[in-house]
Formats: structure tokens, C-alpha cells, sequence
């Protein structure tokens, strides 16, 4: 049973857009799918290898602006007069790059903020996030700074034999959107139950122990960091096509706060726990929206989020597994591991 | 020359205020191992109360900074038991998401009451600056520096002279032998936090009649006051303090010389920096307070 809800999720989530044709809902459902592929990237490194990252933003909003750019085209001249020109590239090469380069920046992070635990990995973090964030709304010649970049066109994708498929109206964005949450699901699911994954929860219990035993630390954390920067990368990208107008404020904290609280709610170190939480958190505003105004809105999100903390420490979904679980196995504290012990 | 010697007074002026925000945080963060994402909110709350009892309520200028300091002190306090209090024993990392919630919750609460429109203050000091060879300085901001210095001296004095100041470093040295030798935990954990917050509340009073008042103030007051603490070391108050003065003059000398679009990138590229190559903090022989 329990290995069936995952497809039977899926089945519901893809018949979505054959039922609902509001366009808003439409719309709140689209712009949830691509936070919770961040959150589910966030959760690659917070849940599994237990580095609280509160720069996560950053690679959103690099994934964003590369894959603009790559599809816009710019023009720029860098110190010493040299001049850089880029015709504009078919929107898929866009997407490529955005979260190549997006993963190139997590191993560099990764590389060096690794040398740091705790609270101060956490704050070079947001100082990484924050110097991009300056970067972007001050390199005007590249970024159009606070004018923001516009007409981003909409992803394209050449299929052989089919010819040129856009994605312009809603529904179809729905559909890239979720196939993009379905490979990167897989993806981490991939990562978490390998040799890899196991290396880094090892790590995440006990730092010390997993050196003892012969495992490179910096080598999987940096693995992680890769990867991860990689799924926000090509999140961000979709959310620069989807918007079709981006800002420096895709760089703003208050989108890392609501990744974290996605997968802090949904329950850290779960594959299913980003989704349950970026759901409730992505629709919190359009149940909130006819009765609250934004601040009323993020003073509930900010009570929430303490409340959760409070009272569901490890989140929803282990809380339910705990509630299915059958009696022998409900003493068990981390469900996690019960997981990890019969998967081959 | 001239252009320099006017950053450098800036420099000191600005730098007294940030040493109060940074010497407020390293006491909370060194000895409760709290990462206080609402310090900054506590420096836009000083403000605000500013602002009330200043301005809404008419009082003396003077009475009313007295009265947003210990209205921050209360503040924090609340905050310590209300949220702290129960986390007690939980790692940094779930502590650190309830301040976040905190910060949160306390902006958007400004936002709602104050609304978004920036207020200013007026004070009872002369609109003409004091000009002293080529470089002018505003009355306000002399008042500023003078009074900021004044409240460091006096957390000095409290951490080295007074029996509380002694608990705490107790405290902050061992935590289970302090508790064994008789201290009282729990009340050195909110004393804590309630100066911490109102050293917080004082930067905000004092910067707030010099710039304007608004919501946002806050933002990146918090992450300005991790650059000190880490630049100065953790739990060091004099680290603090000169960690202060060296972020203001970064900022200064970086929005005069390179662009002032990345005044503030300086604190973050500080930060980087630091923490690659000398965790410890530039001041700090090891971790200590005092």
C-alpha cells in the first residue's frame, strides 16, 4: 500500500488542469510546484546531510537570471574594456546552462563555507545570498538592476520528429513544472538511497564517527551542495519562463525562510515531507488572501512557523508514518532508518 | 584629504552605534548559543518606542531615549521567556527557526501598526552642524556618538565590575559548574537577553532621528551585527566594539571610494572573508567574554 501513494499522488496531481480551469488557482498551483523543487533541493542538504543553508535563494535567483539571460541575449563591457556579446540561445539551452552554472556556484560555495559548522556555515550562507543580491540589483548593464529583466520568452523545447513544442499557456507550464518536480524527486531518491546518501546521513548523526570510519566529509558535503544548487538552478529557470519578468527580489531572504519552513514543516530528511509542506505553505496565501493582508498574511506565516517548531519538531510526514506504523516499529525515532534498512 | 578626514568622522559616528548592535549580540549569541535573527527587529523597535513616546506622546527627547531602552530591555525579556525559555536544551538550528519566526512576526506587526510610510523625528539640537576646519559635523550626530560611546562603557563596567557581570561570564565559561557554584541559570539567561535587546533598542533610538524610521531598518541590521561578532570574535566586547568601527569604516570607505550601491555587500564580503581565514574572529585568542 504504502508503496503505491507516490503514483497514485502523481495520478491526481497530472488530472489536475483537466478539472480546475481558474486560472488563478492555476497559477498558485504552478508557482507551488516550482518552490517545492526548491524546497526539495533545500531538504537534499538540510534533512540529509543536516547543513542548515540559508543562502539557498542565491542559486534560485542564479538559475533565474543565467537562464534569462542566456535566452535574452546582453551585451556588457567588464573591467578593462573588454566587451562581452551574447546573441540570444533557444530557451532550453537556457535552462541547461541556468542550472549548470547554478551547481557550479553550490561546489564553490560548498568548497569553501564547508570549513565552517553550525551558525557560522549559516551565515556565510546569507552573506553569499546577499552579496549576489547587490550584484544584481547593482550591475545594471548586465541585470537592468531594480528595473528588472522583461519579456523573458517562455521555454520552447525541440522534440525530433514533433517539431517545436512552447509553453505558453498554463497548462503546459503546469505539466513542465511537474515533470521537472518528477525527475528531480527521482533524482534525490537516487542520491539518498546510494552509497552517497548513506555517507551523508552518517554524517549528519554523527560528524565525527563518519570521519573515524573513513568517510571524506567535505568531498559528500560539497556532492550535496552540487546537486542541490543544481535543482534550484533549474527551479529558478522555470520560475524566469513561467513569470517571464524577474527582479533582484528573487534574491530577497524571505524566499529561503519559505523553502525552509516548506521542509521543515513537511518533516527534514523525507522525500515526501517537501511536498506536503510546500503545499500547505503555498496555499496558505490563497486561502489567507480573502480575508488578511500580506502582513496579516506573513505575521500567521511567522506564527506558524513557531508553532510548528513548537509542536511538530520533525514535521508532518513522520508524524503520520508514526501514526501508520504498525506498534512494534512506533517506538522507533527516526522512521528514516527503518526506512533505509530495507531498501537494497 | 578633506574627503577623507569627513569619512573618517562618519566613520566613528556610525561605528558607536554598530559597536552597540554588535556587543548586544555577542553577549546573546556567546552565552545562550542563540542566533538572534530579532536583534535587528529589537533595533527598529528602540525606533519605533522612540518615535511613541518621543513624538506621539510628546515627551522630552532625552526621557523619551531612556524610556525605548528600558522598553527594550522589557522587550527581550518577554521574548526570552515567552520562546527561549521552552527551547531551552534544543539544538541551535531549532532555536534559530523560532527567531526567524520572531523576526518575522515582529516586522510585519511594525508594517501593520506603523504602516509602510517612513517617520522621522525631530530633536531639541541646532539644525546648523558644527564645523570645525573643513569638516562639518550635525549637533545630533556628535549627541549620537557620545551617548553610544557612553552606553559601551557602561556594558563594560556591568560584564567586568558588577556581581550580575561575573555570573554571566561564569556562565558563559561553564555553564553546569556556574549552576553548581549557585547561579541562577535561568535569570542570567533573561538578564541576558534583555540587555542584549536593549543595547539593540539604544542603536535604534539613537540612528533613528538620523536617518528616518521605518519597517525595513531592521533587515539588514541583524546580519551587520553577525559581521561584528565575527570580525570581533564570540562573546569579546571589546572585539565588539572595535569590529564596530571597523564595519562602519568598510561601509564608508567603500561607498566613497568603489560604489555606494555595494556599501552594504561590504559586511557580507567581510564576513566571507573572515570566516575563510580565521574563524576565530580577528580579536579573540580563544573564545571568551569580557
Amino acid at each position: 500500500m504504502k508503496r503505491l501513494v507516490p503514483y497514485i499522488a502523481l495520478a491526481v496531481f497530472a488530472s489536475v488542469p483537466l478539472w480546475l480551469h481558474d486560472p488563478y488557482l492555476l497559477n498558485a498551483f504552478i508557482t507551488t510546484g516550482i518552490l517545492i523543487v526548491a524546497a526539495m533541493s533545500l531538504n537534499l542538504l538540510l534533512g540529509y546531510t543536516g547543513q542548515l543553508s540559508l543562502g539557498h535563494v542565491a542559486f534560485f535567483g542564479i538559475g533565474a537570471y543565467t537562464s534569462a539571460l542566456v535566452s535574452l541575449g546582453f551585451d556588457v563591457e567588464l573591467i578593462g574594456g573588454i566587451r562581452v556579446v551574447h546573441e540570444p540561445w533557444p530557451v532550453w539551452t537556457g535552462f541547461v546552462i541556468g542550472t549548470l552554472v547554478a551547481a557550479l556556484c553550490g561546489y564553490a560555495v560548498g568548497k569553501l563555507s564547508f570549513k565552517v559548522r553550525g551558525a557560522y556555515f549559516v551565515i556565510v550562507t546569507i552573506s553569499f545570498a546577499e552579496v549576489v543580491r547587490l550584484v544584481a540589483l547593482n550591475w545594471v548593464e548586465l541585470t537592468q538592476g531594480p528595473l528588472a529583466l522583461t519579456s523573458i520568452p517562455p521555454m520552447t523545447l525541440g522534440v525530433p520528429g514533433v517539431g517545436y513544442l512552447d509553453f505558453y499557456s498554463k497548462q503546459s507550464n503546469y505539466y513542465l513544472v511537474l515533470a521537472v518536480l518528477v525527475v528531480s524527486y527521482i533524482v534525490i531518491q537516487r542520491l539518498v538511497y546510494s552509497r552517497v546518501g548513506r555517507a551523508m546521513i552518517a554524517l549528519k548523526e554523527n560528524e565525527s564517527l563518519a570521519v573515524s570510519v573513513g568517510i571524506d566529509v567535505t568531498r559528500y558535503l560539497v556532492l550535496a551542495a552540487v546537486f542541490s544548487a543544481g535543482i534550484a538552478g533549474a527551479a529558478g529557470s522555470l520560475y524566469a519562463h513561467y513569470l517571464k519578468i524577474i527582479d533582484p527580489d528573487v534574491f530577497a531572504f524571505l524566499y529561503t525562510v519559505t523553502m525552509v519552513i516548506m521542509v521543515i514543516s513537511g518533516g527534514k530528511g523525507t522525500l515526501a515531507g517537501p511536498i506536503v509542506g510546500g503545499l500547505i505553505f503555498g496555499f496558505i496565501p490563497v486561502a489567507a488572501r480573502s480575508f488578511a493582508t500580506p502582513e496579516i498574511q506573513w505575521i500567521l506565516y511567522g506564527l506558524l512557523m513557531i508553532i510548528i517548531v513548537f509542536v511538530l519538531p520533525k514535521g508532518i510526514v513522520p508524524a503520520v508514518e508514526k501514526w501508520f506504523a504498525a506498534p512494534s516499529t512506533r517506538a522507533d525515532p527516526e522512521p528514516l532508518q527503518a526506512k533505509m534498512h530495507d531498501t537494497p | 584629504m578633506t574627503e577623507l578626514l569627513q569619512h573618517i568622522v562618519n566613520t566613528l559616528i556610525l561605528g558607536s552605534t554598530y559597536a552597540l548592535l554588535g556587543i548586544g549580540l555577542t553577549l546573546i549569541f556567546g552565552i545562550m548559543r542563540v542566533v538572534n535573527f530579532a536583534h535587528g527587529e529589537l533595533y527598529s523597535f528602540g525606533a519605533y518606542a522612540l518615535y511613541f513616546v518621543g513624538v506621539m506622546l510628546g515627551l522630552n527627547f532625552f526621557l523619551a531615549l531612556i524610556v525605548a531602552v528600558v522598553l527594550g530591555c522589557f522587550a527581550g525579556a518577554l521574548i526570552e521567556v515567552v520562546l527561549l525559555r521552552p527551547m531551552r536544551g534544543a539544538d541551535i538550528d531549532t532555536t534559530m527557526l523560532v527567531m526567524i519566526g520572531a523576526m518575522i512576526v515582529m516586522q510585519n506587526g511594525e508594517q501593520f501598526v506603523w504602516g509602510g510610510v517612513a517617520k522621522s523625528v525631530s530633536t531639541p539640537f541646532p539644525e546648523l552642524p558644527l564645523v570645525i576646519g573643513s569638516i562639518s559635523v550635525s549637533w545630533l550626530r556628535l549627541f549620537v556618538f557620545c551617548a553610544a560611546l557612553a552606553l559601551i562603557g557602561v556594558s563594560y563596567l556591568l560584564i567586568n565590575r558588577t556581581k550580575l557581570g561575573k555570573a554571566m561570564r561564569a556562565t558563559f565559561q561553564d555553564r553546569d559548574a556556574a549552576s553548581l557554584m549557585g547561579v541562577n541559570i535561568q535569570f542570567i539567561y533573561m538578564a541576558t537577553f534583555a540587555i542584549g535587546s536593549s543595547l539593540a533598542a539604544a542603536a535604534g533610538a539613537l540612528l533613528g532621528p538620523v536617518y528616518v524610521i521605518s519597517p525595513q531598518m531592521g533587515n539588514l541590521a541583524s546580519l551587520k551585527a553577525f559581521a561584528i561578532v565575527i570580525l570581533g570574535g564570540l562573546g569579546s566586547i571589546g572585539g565588539a566594539t572595535i569590529g564596530g568601527f571597523l564595519l562602519a569604516l568598510a561601509e564608508e570607505l567603500g561607498a566613497g571610494y568603489v560604489s555606494s550601491g555595494y556599501r552594504d555587500a561590504m559586511g557580507f564580503l567581510i564576513i566571507i572573508v573572515v570566516l575563510l581565514f580565521k574563524p576565530t574572529g580577528l580579536f579573540a585568542r580563544a573564545e571568551r567574554i569580557g
